[in-house]
């Protein structure tokens, strides 16, 4: 129905809409018309493809195509936005499958041409009718070249796709707590990633020259194991890291594909995802000071000496004396963590927020761009809250604003407002940019316990003269804080 | 509770504790409020005016006295005054209990407490009972005004008919609160006003107060500590010392007028403006010396009397500066007895509750129970400690531009040796690639630009919706799938299937997601 022309013409209107649907996350109006981009280049793209040139089994594609659209209608219908990373996360494992699944097709059909050409002496330029059909045809035409580069875009496909599966697959697992969230690997640690690594590169060589299907299943396996490995030897608290990167490379899996398929649609597409995936990794790891390697490999920076000695104590304090210290301030700023999406406590926190508001305060949000476990997570939970946007702003834009703020009230997040990342250059997380709460008049922490945070180093901030403790599960300790607020 | 103020028997002494204001303002914490009749005349509040406060006015000092639990004062007491405290009253004045030592034993025999309001901490909660500053403040004021009655000349230069007038030159020495309040008094009459001090943290106060710092060149070690002693000046060292009485010799035969204020706490006042100095002034320069009371920082000042020398260089000597502005100087003190009693009646309920506990009140209390309790233990919350602050060193705008050029330069070519390489590398790949994979390689290498592009621009709060539709995107490799679903193997129909499934799972739960959490997004 669509005659080739027709179906590229189609994908170049696609990867335009493509393009601006991500231009146009560029603000949250803008955001909403953008989607629809999205959402009309995928089905020009899909709609395209399927009625167009060389594909079969329309009824299968149909019958598959919707069984999955309804399963993802429902889970997305369904989903917490306190789940969203794991939903995020379990999606890139899709993508990485998917990857793995046509490099191995694509190899199937590759061996078949050869036999098929075999048969015919391996000279004829054309394809005999009847023998081929689809994607057999373009195989069928290569020369000796492509196919070697085929063969390398196979492998990356492949590998690529298979370290993303299990990598999201053992990311999602740890982001829905079903595995533990503690870094964890096996004896040989990095080496082991090493020879696994290794070993699939001469696996790739075998299979360059010539040495059949089974080279790539193996790649395909040990390529899985050094995704779970790789993401089971990184700790709770870095997955904003790890799920932009696995984003990343589900971007460049999509992209590998296209190229062994020769579809320049699935290159853009790819190519986009993938930059983006880097981009926000690269903000993530700038966010904490730290290097992308060292977040992969897992642990924190060497430190050169002992920690500051954090001298006084935390101070505790009842709902009483935060209500009271809020009906008199003017100016507060609410810094929201992990710990908040853990309590739902999204809600009390818009009741807070709206009730203060009323009365005339100025209140505004403080978010650090790695708090929560994935980038923008707190943003996604506040709007989910019905929490205005344009109170809530980033670490850059509010940081100077702290001294002239009369109240902070920190719900759940700990390293980002550690004051030992400038105080002290022995803290491991010396130099990572952090939320300066501390110089606001008087600091509240909505704290369960006395516990460190995922760094597992002490927070000078609890100690700090002006900081009082205020212990209890969030969403608690605000709603026994709301009734109280005149 | 009683509070009521004596006349001040010191001869000569103006200010009242209590004034026809503060008087309010204690009533208004439950108190009743008395004083003397006539203890209010020499500062101008007449003992009318006081009634019309709703003050007692009390007779004679013995009625006083025995009506009252709490004695408020300018000078410390009298040993008359002092023995005739009873166990159960207060007394708030100024004590100097470091030279009053027998006086203070005196006090504390009789049972009664005593706050010293020249022992209030330095610290930021208790500034408004410093007394000490507000007095030194109305002695730099008046410092300069008395000077300018003893000078000839106008402060500020002129250009007359008759002719032209310079400026006065002023010198102040010292810049606590006396000494930058005669900074400030000497530059808003026009004099050009030079200021020095050991402390070179005060630069920029000094610098503020519209006056010149005389800089002086010493290494870090020379340089006293000014935080460890509770913001004053300390002692410093003789060779310090040399150089400071070096400038000061320079600057002696320029300077008009001289204002020296340099104390250090618990000793004579250090000797700063030696008798050559006086020597090379000119005739008709006048010098003020605020630390006459503890010596004098010039060598010839004698304590409570203005000189004239020989070569016509008058020496002001008072120490009772602030008494001779008894008036603003009775309303100041008033207001900062008025707040040390606010904190001693926490509950405003008209109950002094003197809690030793609390650092101010602990501190300023130099007598209670019957014990002398002086020298209080040091305050938990420190004193204004100032950091000696980093010199920030400005670039000049040669170095700016010569360091943006080098910047500029590095740039260049960490750009061109990337971009080279970068090249070198793509055309090695064309030597051996075919030209259907080129096709598609520049295809791939400019969607990677695009996404780098666009995707800074991408808000900060939007990164989860941004990684959900780029997931849902990534979903695009559907077509590598529905490409090879038709391709007659039936081990790649049936894992095609599975990917085209999959994929599409990912495609709609991506879009819907994203646009649940683009829908929520509200503005205010």
């Amino acid at each position: 129905m669509f005659s080739l022309g027709l179906t590229n013409a189609a994908y170049v209107v696609a990867s335009i809409l493509f393009i601006l649907s991500l231009g146009g996350l560029s603000n949250q109006e803008s955001a909403k018309r953008a989607i629809w981009y999205g959402i009309a280049g995928m089905a020009l793209a899909v709609i395209a493809t399927v009625f167009g040139p060389g594909v079969y089994n329309i009824w299968l594609i149909l019958l598959a195509l919707i069984a999955g659209g309804v399963v993802g209608w429902y889970v997305a219908g369904r989903v917490q936005m306190t789940e969203m990373p794991q939903l995020v996360a379990a999606l890139h494992s899709f993508v990485g499958l998917a990857a793995v699944f046509i490099g191995l097709n694509a190899e199937i059909m590759l061996n078949e041409v050869l036999a098929l050409r075999e048969s015919f002496g391996g000279t004829i330029a054309v394809v005999p009718e009847g023998t081929l059909t689809g994607f057999g045809e373009r195989l069928f035409v290569k020369d000796a070249v492509e196919i070697a580069i085929l063969k390398v875009e196979v492998f990356l496909g492949i590998f690529i796709g298979a370290v993303t599966f299990t990598g999201s697959v053992i990311a999602f697992g740890k982001l829905a707590g079903r595995v533990d969230g503690k870094p964890n690997q096996l004896p040989g640690g990095h080496m082991l990633n090493a020879a696994a690594l290794a070993l699939c590169v001469i696996l790739g060589l075998l299979y360059w020259g010539g040495a059949g299907i089974w080279t790539m299943v193996l790649v395909a396996l040990i390529a899985g194991f050094i995704g779970w490995h790789l993401i089971m030897g990184i700790g709770g608290a870095d997955m904003p890291v790890v799920v932009s990167m696995l984003n990343s490379y589900s971007g460049w899996a999509a992209a590998a594909i296209g190229f062994t398929l020769g579809n320049d649609l699935l290159i853009v597409t790819g190519a986009l995802v993938g930059s983006s995936g880097a981009i926000l990794s690269y903000i993530m790891c700038r966010a904490m000071n730290r290097k992308f390697v060292n977040v992969i490999l897992g642990g924190w920076g060497g430190t050169s000496g002992p920690a500051m000695e954090v001298e006084g104590e935390q101070v505790a304090i009842e709902a009483e004396g935060v209500a009271n210290a809020l009906n008199e301030a003017d100016s507060v700023i609410i810094v929201p963590g992990y710990g908040m999406a853990v309590a739902q406590a999204q809600g009390a926190v818009s009741d807070l927020v709206r009730k203060l508001r009323a009365k005339g305060k100025k209140v505004r949000f403080a978010i650090h761009p790695v708090a929560g476990r994935l980038p923008g997570h707190m943003n996604v939970l506040l709007a989910e809250a019905k929490v205005p946007y344009d109170i809530v702003l980033e670490m850059d834009e509010i940081n100077e604003d702290f001294p002239d703020t009369d109240v902070v009230i920190v719900i759940g997040s700990n390293d980002i407002v550690n004051p030992a990342a400038q105080d002290d250059p022995n803290s491991p997380i010396a130099g990572m940019p952090v939320l300066e709460v501390w110089r606001a008049k008087q600091v509240f922490v909505s704290k369960r316990g006395q516990g460190t945070g995922y760094s597992g180093i002490e927070n000078p901030l609890f100690y700090k003269e002006n900081t009082r403790m205020f212990y209890g599960d969030a969403k608690a300790s605000l709603d026994a804080l709301l009734p109280r607020l005149d | 509770m009683r509070i009521g103020a004596p006349k001040e028997v010191e001869t000569g002494e103006a200010r009242v504790a209590i004034t026809p204001e503060s008087a309010g303002y204690l009533q208004k914490l439950g108190h009743d409020v008395f004083v003397e009749a006539g203890a209010g005349v020499a500062a101008g509040f007449t003992d009318d005016a006081y009634r019309a406060a709703g003050v007692e006015v009390s007779e004679t000092d013995t009625a006083l006295l025995d009506a009252v639990d709490m004695i408020v004062k300018v000078r410390p007491p009298k040993q008359a005054e002092a023995e005739r405290l009873k166990p159960s009253q207060t007394l708030i004045s100024f004590f100097y209990p470091s030279s009053n030592a027998a006086l203070m034993e005196t006090a504390a025999k009789t049972g009664a407490s005593v706050i010293a309001m020249d022992m209030v901490p330095r610290i930021s909660r208790a500034q408004k009972m410093d007394a000490l500053s507000s007095m030194a403040n109305i002695a730099g004021y008046r410092a300069v005004i008395e000077a300018g009655n003893n000078f000839g000349r106008f402060f500020t230069g002129q250009v007359t008919a008759a002719g032209k007038v310079p400026p006065a030159k002023v010198l102040v020495v010292g810049a606590g609160v006396a000494g930058l309040a005669a900074i400030g008094t000497a530059t808003s009459l026009g004099a050009i006003t030079y200021a020095f001090d050991v402390r070179p943290e005060v630069a920029e106060q000094i610098e503020s107060m519209g006056a010149e710092f005389v800089f002086l060149e010493f290494s870090d070690d020379e340089l006293p500590d000014g935080a460890e002693t509770g913001g004053y000046a300390p002692p410093s060292s003789p060779a310090f010392r040399e150089k400071q009485l070096a400038k000061f010799r320079e600057l002696a035969p320029e300077m008009d007028i001289v204002i020296t204020t340099a104390l250090i706490p618990n000793r004579d006042a250090p000797v700063l403006w030696t008798r050559d100095m006086v020597e090379a002034m000119r005739p008709g320069s006048v010098i003020v010396d605020l630390a006459a009371e503890r010596g004098g920082n010039c060598e010839l000042t004698e304590r409570d009397k203005k000189i004239t020398t020989e070569n016509g260089v008058t020496i002001v000597g008072y120490t009772d500066f602030p008494s001779r502005m008894s008036t603003q100087a009775s309303i100041l003190y008033a207001n900062n007895i008025r707040h040390m009693i606010t904190d001693l009646t926490p509950d405003k309920d008209g109950k002094i509750v003197h809690d030793m506990e609390d650092d101010v009140i602990r501190g300023a209390t130099i007598a209670h129970g019957g014990d002398v309790t002086w020298p209080p233990p040091p305050p938990k919350v420190a004193a204004i400690a100032a950091k000696p602050r980093e010199k920030v060193v400005v670039p000049t705008p040669e170095e700016k531009r010569a360091a943006e050029i080098t910047a500029f330069r590095a740039q260049t070519r960490s750009q061109i040796t990337m971009l080279s390489v970068g090249a070198v590398l793509l055309l090695l790949v064309g030597l051996v690639a075919p030209a259907s994979f080129m096709q598609h390689f520049i295809v791939f290498t400019l969607a990677c630009f695009v996404g780098f592009q666009v995707i800074w621009g991408v808000s900060h709060a939007l990164h989860t919706p941004l990684m959900a539709v780029t997931n849902a995107i990534s979903g695009i490799i559907i077509l590598g799938a529905l490409l090879q679903i038709g391709s007659g193997n039936w081990l790649v129909v049936l894992l095609s299937l599975v990917a085209v499934l999959i994929a599409s799972v990912n495609i709609v739960g991506g879009f819907l997601v994203t646009r649940r959490m683009l829908a929520m997004f509200q503005k205010s």
